[in-house]
């Protein structure tokens, strides 16, 4: 391609970290020295083309080196990879994670989503900037839910270099969060995955049995407890009887929109084009859900072995795990777990000597809620702004890279172990008949045992709320996250199910458990929804782009206004919300609304 | 020997629009089939030199047993699908879709839009006087066109036509995100600095007058642009032996602007910078 | 990137006639009826000794009605244009080969095809919308390789580019038949059925292996070997070529090679397999397709056939001469012989577009009369006796062009014309009323149903039918019917009789350019244009183009720190002919010893002051692509200035 590129030039940093993703340029046309070969042969064409998908993974890898991505590291990249130089800059700068004007090395990004503002964020935050000022080399950025919730309000410090250094603080405290982001390697080690899991250890756990109970860096130590029995059993059954059991175990998606996994197994296997691929989606970033984080921080390998027999029960060989940006120790451990199994060969050219290859990538995201849709997902990993596609055609047809692709959810994923360990008649036992096997919940705010718990899908919104102790004075408790919906302190009888839910007008979602007590203003957790959703539209589609912005208007109006007074801006909020419902292009936009409406309906927010 | 293309046989779908029969080839889509049938459904990101893009959500139509309503413009027809094209459910995302753009964007020159928002009952000034808008100012850093972002309402058209679809020079993307997503080249540098290399071809493609040959844009500001008063004439460029069909739009005996017709086959609507804009040198007239 | 302060020369349209009583005067405004009248005086004295200039950039009703001006109304074959300076080699290749002179595929076939071989064109530059035809097969999973002594933004987009040395062109072409031959990969059936002289053809290419070819052409022999087996494998594959090929003094030989490389593996004759190429101006095509050459009678007939001579004499009711006229280039030695006296030159400008142009300025001069037809007082103008302001083909008149893929379409007035211009048809009308032959031309539409009359090949194209098709691409000899969008499907007929005449292999040696480098001319010049320019800029320099920054000498990297000069400092560049001064640029396509210069801005750099007028013996055009040059730096003070 006839690239046009600026004068400036990349430091040499800047460099060496592009080559040591990339390796060292091949010719003078990608950035070498010119030689005397050069000027006479070069090579392009569609290879240099198809090379489209490492421009995240460059972006990351100059961005961790130095902190932002200047015009001479993006050309540089975009000279090595074959992209040009503008669709490069419209994708950079759709990541939160990335600036491409100068900043610190240092940036602590401060969440003051939903459950770290119930906790005092915004005052948090106010008084880590007053000490983090210009000259301290750190700058403060708020933040959307880091999925810290279980320990709000949350912190994370991101330290540009070689290599790069986080460090987490949460509960934060000014001092905990000044010393991260100033010192991130004397920061005191997170706390383990199991304190996340207050049932940790107890008998009758199912997805969470060895979080807090196997060494989550110790391939054999999950051997030891029970690891990779589901693979053994996956072979023995092969592709066709490994669907035959998820189909009949009942599992549908865990990440929201609850599609059976068997029949979308089933549509992806059953595709003539090739290659297949898996894609595991790990960006959790629903506001309040922090499941997959725990699963991969605390069982790792539970994730690498789900997904390889998801990947041979669906013929693909190549796995991508998108995961979270703001997620740096579930990256060091799943890094960690897909070497030791490569190591093994529980992953490469014959997993298992079954003469099966597959192998799992780790792809990073960048600070985009909306990579979770996805088909953002599949733009995102190809290189392309994170924006969803319309659909149809569906995933399993034309997916990632245009191939047939199954995408699931992490935990959707680990429950695949079970249902071929213990058989789908037994895992289908579990839970109520339309919704079978154990669920995740994750539960914050105002209860004194917040974290994830795992229950069978029956147990009602009143027995999780005790379990984690909910507090005195209840307002109302947001299921599902953002984009889910409020219920109302005396619904406590509402099952956990997707049907029952559905039935009570609510919905599970993601299986987040939010519970407000009235010390926190309703209509201020409703603008930051509203805030939320405006920061995370990508911006493609008018009904999302521009009505997240005149909801969040309203809200911002109403916000200490009831009654007569508020009536006009929630009319026009329920007009603009039924359109971006009913016309925005994905997820995202058309449950944008979801929440707030709720808020009004059934908490009577504004009354 | 008759060799006009015939291409591979298409078979007919047949379905329903507004409780009508109709049919379509496969592979239309249900726009195809709706302007067929002379309904009018109205469009501002789709091109007919494009692939869809349905960004801009104003074609939206019923579909029965579709849970959200469904874009016309890239939605393929299904055998037995019913398209209900004038409900009250589309026409009211129709009416939100014209209010949040005509409250945030200037479609002072984008055609047909003030028809639609007069029909669709739209009320744009409902937002409040606060309400935010895209505050541009045009950007005006070359001799041959303006880029008036103020007028903008992200179709992506301009984007498409630079990029893969046909010119392949990529010179502008979408950047940030949101609301505050704009069409920028690399760094938001002048397009003086970018790999533009000045076809014209996302001028081509713009709905709403947010792209314009410097000629209309200096004319609209002194107030002597004027439409009515213009011939559209179709001839072949006279430089290089390619030979693209050329529309010279002129006013008073001046070529005011270039375009291509777009279903032409050797330039599908495209011009290189000489065909758009090198026709100065007829009307060095002293 | 920097611009330098220029004030380009801009031109302004002819409003009025123009004459002097002698070339030592000023020229002064003149009626129409004076300068008709001298006009006619000054070519009826000079019957003999006449030449017209026709021109490649106005209708094909202009250039029918120039061609039947001469040999009807001056009796004389000796009409040409500036296709002479581009692309008559590739006309009179193609001839060679397939008995018709026309790029054999069409724009579209290109985005279905498997291979795409750009060879000495720069088509991202010189026909950027061809070239997105090209990006549609490339994006369709169409591989394309470049054939090119710099990388150009077009072979940015290639497979593989290959960087051979100036003038190499048959080398590489051999070296490539030669391998697909020995690879087993070439078309045996089509060889046998359909082309001759193979046998001569293989014995002619065995000397040139992959080795012998790397040493001549530079380019290393496994991307020789790749690009074979590539355009050998494809099963449809097309071959583009423009001025790299055409602009040198073997430029027929080298099409010649090229289109061997089609006969040897059946790449031509199909849809998505053939060969183009690519035009230069609007209507170089249509120009040669009306006549407007010296060999040729409208409808590409040939003037040595006596039926075709008969037919047109009967049309015409005159007598054509029996022999061929004079091409551009014979006749600019015939002026200095002083055996041609009076040109009629009609939209061209040779003073400034011809291989070393002081010549061509210098024997124009010894004319007893130039008249010269213009919308601008161009250069060549300047040396006229007579000047007639005419209007802009392309968009003041009426008429027909006719583009690359042969797609004849429909050109319109949309404005009206300046002054006093007229018509180029109705002046011609005037002239020849004046000196006895009364044409009445009612308008453009009789003119081409004049021509559809003679030409079998556009009997089919009504006025009517070329406005419903938005073009229709010759031969279209009916009126009912379209033909295939591609030539020569003849070739892969069963039967013998459908095929017609086989293809002749071209039997051409490699011979390298005629201006050797040597120590004191150590640098290889090439030229070509860039993308916002066209020729000698008489017409682009009409608008401001952001992209423009006027003549450099560009330079590699290297060379440019070897000499120590720098971005924007003025050089003087030598060659054998002449010396220019032009400030550098610095452009990583080149390599050391190759620089690189356009003929776009003739009145701040004469780059043709440069090149040599070394001509291709068989299609007469120059050798604009490699002539040898040194570069030196200007004493401190011119700097300075």
């Amino acid at each position: 391609m006839d690239l046009h590129f600026g004068d400036s030039k990349p430091t040499d940093d800047e460099r060496a970290a592009v080559d040591a993703l990339l390796g060292p340029p091949e010719s003078s046309w990608e950035g070498a020295d010119r030689s005397d070969a050069d000027l006479r042969w070069a090579r392009g064409g569609r290879e240099a083309r198809e090379r489209r998908d490492l421009l995240l993974p460059g972006l990351h890898a100059i961005n961790d080196r130095v902190g932002w991505i200047s015009e001479g590291a993006l050309d540089h990249l975009c000279r090595r990879l074959t992209v040009p130089p503008a669709e490069a800059y419209g994708v950079a700068t759709f990541y939160a994670m990335f600036s491409v004007k100068p900043r610190p090395a240092t940036v602590l990004h401060v969440c003051t989503d939903l459950a770290c503002a119930a906790a005092g964020a915004s005052g948090l935050c106010a008084r880590i900037e007053a000490r983090l000022g210009p000259g301290s080399g750190a700058s403060v950025e708020r933040s959307p839910c880091l999925g810290l919730c279980e320990r709000a309000p949350a912190a994370l410090a991101i330290k540009a270099g070689e290599p790069v250094r986080t460090a987490v603080s949460a509960p934060a405290t000014v001092e905990a969060a000044v010393l991260a982001a100033s010192a991130p390697d004397s920061a005191p080690e997170e706390p383990p995955a199991a304190m996340a899991v207050p049932q940790a250890g107890q008998d009758g756990l199912v997805l969470l049995r060895r979080v807090g109970v196997a060494d989550p860096e110790s391939l054999d130590d999950y051997r030891a407890h029970g690891g990779y029995t589901a693979l053994r059993r996956a072979f023995a059954l092969g592709p066709a009887g490994v669907i035959r059991e998820v189909t009949d175990s009942g599992l549908v998606g865990r990440g929201g929109a609850a599609f059976p996994t068997g029949r979308k197994w089933q549509a992806t296997a059953s595709q003539p084009d090739h290659p297949h691929y898996l894609v595991c989606n790990a960006d959790e970033s629903e506001p309040g859900t922090f499941k997959d984080r725990v699963l991969m921080e605390g069982d790792p390998y539970a994730l690498v072995e789900a997904m390889t027999i998801a990947g041979y029960a669906t013929g693909a060989h190549q796995g991508y795990l998108y995961l979270r940006g703001e997620y740096p120790r579930a990256l060091r451990r799943l890094e960690h777990a897909i070497t030791q199994a490569r190591a093994r060969g529980f992953l490469g050219d014959d997993v298992l000597g079954q003469g099966y290859a597959f192998d799992i990538e780790i792809r990073r995201g960048a600070g985009a809620y909306i990579c979770g849709e996805e088909t953002a997902l599949f733009n995102s990993i190809e290189g392309h702004r994170g924006e969803p596609r319309s659909k149809p055609p569906f995933p399993v047809e034309k997916g990632l890279f245009g191939k047939p692709t199954v995408e699931n959810n992490v935990e959707t994923l680990v429950n695949v172990l079970p249902i071929l360990t213990m058989g789908a008649q037994a895992y289908a036992a579990i839970g109520t008949g339309r919704s079978t096997g154990p669920k995740l919940f994750c539960v914050s705010g105002s209860v004194d045992r917040p974290g994830i718990y795992e229950l069978p899908f029956g147990a009602t919104l009143g027995e999780l709320l005790d379990m984690a102790g909910v507090r005195d004075r209840l307002r109302g408790v947001l299921l599902g996250g953002a984009a889910g919906g409020f219920v109302r302190p005396d619904e406590r009888d509402i099952p956990l199910t997707f049907e029952g839910t559905r039935e009570a007008g609510t919905t599970l979602g993601s299986g987040v458990v939010m519970a407000f007590d009235d010390t926190v203003p309703l209509p201020r957790l409703l603008l930051r929804i509203a805030e939320f959703f405006r920061d995370e539209s990508c911006g493609q589609c008018v009904p999302c782009r521009v009505g997240t912005v005149r909801q969040e208007e309203a809200l911002h109006r109403i916000v200490e206004r009831t009654g007569a007074a508020a009536a006009d801006d929630i009319a026009l909020l329920r007009e603009v919300g039924r359109a971006m419902r009913d016309a925005s292009i994905c997820g995202l936009g058309q449950t944008a609304w979801n929440a707030v409406e709720s808020a009004i309906d059934r908490l009577g927010a504004y009354e | 020997m008759t060799v006009t293309p015939l291409g591979i046989p298409r078979r007919l779908l047949e379905f329903t629009i507004d409780g009508e029969p109709v049919r379509a080839p496969e592979g239309s889509t249900v726009l195809d089939a709706c302007r067929a049938a002379g309904k009018d459904v109205p469009t501002l990101c789709e091109g007919d030199t494009l692939r869809p893009k349905n960004a801009c959500r104003v074609c939206v139509v019923e579909v029965e047993g579709s849970r959200t309503l469904v874009p016309a413009c890239s939605r393929r027809a299904e055998p037995g699908m019913e398209v209900r094209t004038d409900s009250e459910r589309a026409r009211h995302s129709r009416k939100i879709v014209l209010e949040l753009l005509a409250s945030s964007v200037d479609l002072s020159t984008t055609p047909q839009v003030a028809e639609w928002i007069k029909a669709y009952e739209a009320k744009p000034d409902r937002f409040g006087p606060d309400a935010a808008r895209l505050d541009e100012e045009p950007k005006v850093d070359n001799a041959l066109y303006v880029r008036d972002y103020d007028k903008c309402i992200l179709c992506y058209k301009c984007v498409d036509a630079c990029g893969d679809q046909w010119q392949n020079t990529f010179a502008i993307s979408v950047s940030g995100r949101g609301f505050d997503a704009r069409i920028a080249v690399e760094h938001d540098a002048p397009l003086t600095d970018s790999a533009c290399v000045y076809c014209g071809n996302c001028v081509e493609v713009c709905p709403t007058g947010a792209l314009s040959f410097r000629s209309e844009f200096d004319m609209r500001a002194a107030g002597t642009w004027d439409e009515s008063a213009q011939t559209e004439t179709t001839t072949v460029c006279a430089y290089c032996g390619v030979g693209c069909s050329l529309t010279l739009h002129v006013q008073d005996n001046e070529i005011v602007k270039v375009t291509s017709p777009h279903d032409n086959p050797v330039t599908h609507g495209n011009l290189c910078i000489k065909g758009r804009f090198g026709y100065q040198h007829v009307q060095n007239r002293d | 990137m920097r611009k330098r302060d220029r004030t380009p020369k801009t031109y302004t349209r002819l409003t009025h006639p123009l004459l002097r009583d002698s070339r030592n005067e000023p020229f002064r405004q003149a009626s129409w009826e004076e300068a008709l009248d001298r006009a006619a005086r000054g070519l009826e004295r000079n019957r003999g000794a006449f030449g017209m200039f026709s021109c490649a950039r106005a209708t094909n009703e202009m250039n029918y009605v120039a061609q039947k001006f001469a040999r009807v109304v001056m009796g004389t074959n000796n009409v040409d244009s500036c296709n002479r300076t581009c692309h008559a080699p590739s006309v009179a290749g193609l001839s060679a080969a397939f008995g018709s002179g026309g790029g054999t595929s069409s724009y579209e076939e290109i985005e279905h095809t498997d291979v795409i071989v750009m060879w000495g064109s720069n088509a991202r530059f010189a026909h950027p919308i061809f070239f997105q035809h090209v990006l549609r097969g490339i994006r369709n999973g169409a591989r394309m390789y470049a054939v090119d002594p710099r990388r150009t933004s077009t072979a940015e987009w290639a497979e593989s580019w290959l960087g051979l040395n100036v003038g190499t062109d048959i080398p590489m072409a051999h070296a490539i038949g030669r391998e697909i031959i020995h690879a087993g990969l070439a078309n045996e059936a089509f060889i046998e059925r359909a082309t001759t002289g193979f046998e001569e053809y293989k014995a002619l290419v065995e000397p040139w292996t992959l080795s012998l070819a790397e040493k001549v052409t530079g380019v290393p022999a496994r991307a020789i070997r790749e690009l074979a087996h590539a355009y050998a494998r494809a099963e449809r594959a097309q071959l583009c070529w423009t001025l790299g090929i055409t602009e040198h003094h073997n430029g027929t030989d080298n099409v010649r090679a090229l289109i061997n490389l089609s006969l040897l593996t059946g790449q031509v004759g199909r849809y998505g397999a053939g060969l183009q190429p690519l035009r230069g101006q609007n209507n170089v095509q249509g120009g040669g397709d009306m006549g407007a050459i010296p060999n040729r009678l409208p409808g590409f007939q040939d003037i040595l056939d006596p039926d075709s001579r008969l037919k047109f004499e009967s049309a015409w009711d005159t007598v054509i001469q029996p022999h061929y006229g004079l091409n551009l280039t014979e006749m600019f030695e015939a002026m200095e012989e002083g055996s041609l006296r009076a040109v009629y030159c009609i939209g061209e400008n040779p003073a400034q577009s011809e291989a070393d142009s002081e010549q061509a300025v210098r024997r124009m001069k010894q004319l007893d009369f130039l008249v010269v037809q213009d919308i601008f007082l161009t250069r060549t103008a300047e040396l006229a006796d007579v000047i007639l302001p005419a209007t802009a083909g392309w968009a003041e008149t009426d008429g027909t062009t006719t583009n690359s893929e042969r797609r004849v379409q429909r050109v319109r007035r949309a404005v009206t014309p300046p002054g006093e211009a007229r018509e180029d048809i109705d002046i011609i009308c005037e002239l020849a009323a004046r000196l006895g032959h009364d044409w009445k031309y009612a308008d453009a539409e009789t003119v081409w149903n004049e021509l559809r009359s003679v030409s079998p090949d556009h009997y089919g194209m009504t006025y009517e039918r070329l406005e419903e098709h938005q073009g229709i691409q010759w031969p279209c000899p009916s009126t009912d019917e379209l033909e295939p969008t591609y030539l020569h499907g003849r070739l892969w007929e069963k039967d013998p009789a459908g095929r017609g005449m086989p293809a002749p292999f071209g039997i051409v040696q490699h011979d390298p350019p005629v201006d050797l480098t040597d120590e004191e001319y150590p640098i290889r010049l090439t030229t070509g244009r860039r993308l916002d320019s066209y020729n000698t800029g008489v017409q682009s320099g009409g608008y401001a183009s952001p992209l423009r920054r006027g003549e450099y000498i560009e330079l590699c990297p290297e060379d440019a720190e070897r000499y120590g000069v720098v971005v924007g400092e003025e050089v003087q560049v030598s060659s054998r002919r002449g010396s220019v001064v032009a400030p550098v640029w610095v452009d990583t396509a080149l390599r050391p010893g190759l620089a690189f210069m356009t003929m776009h801005f003739p009145d701040e750099v004469d780059t043709n002051q440069l090149t040599i007028e070394a001509n291709c013996p068989i299609a007469g055009t120059a050798e604009f692509k490699a002539s040898a040059i040194r570069i030196e730096k200007l004493p401190v003070a011119t700097i300075v200035r």
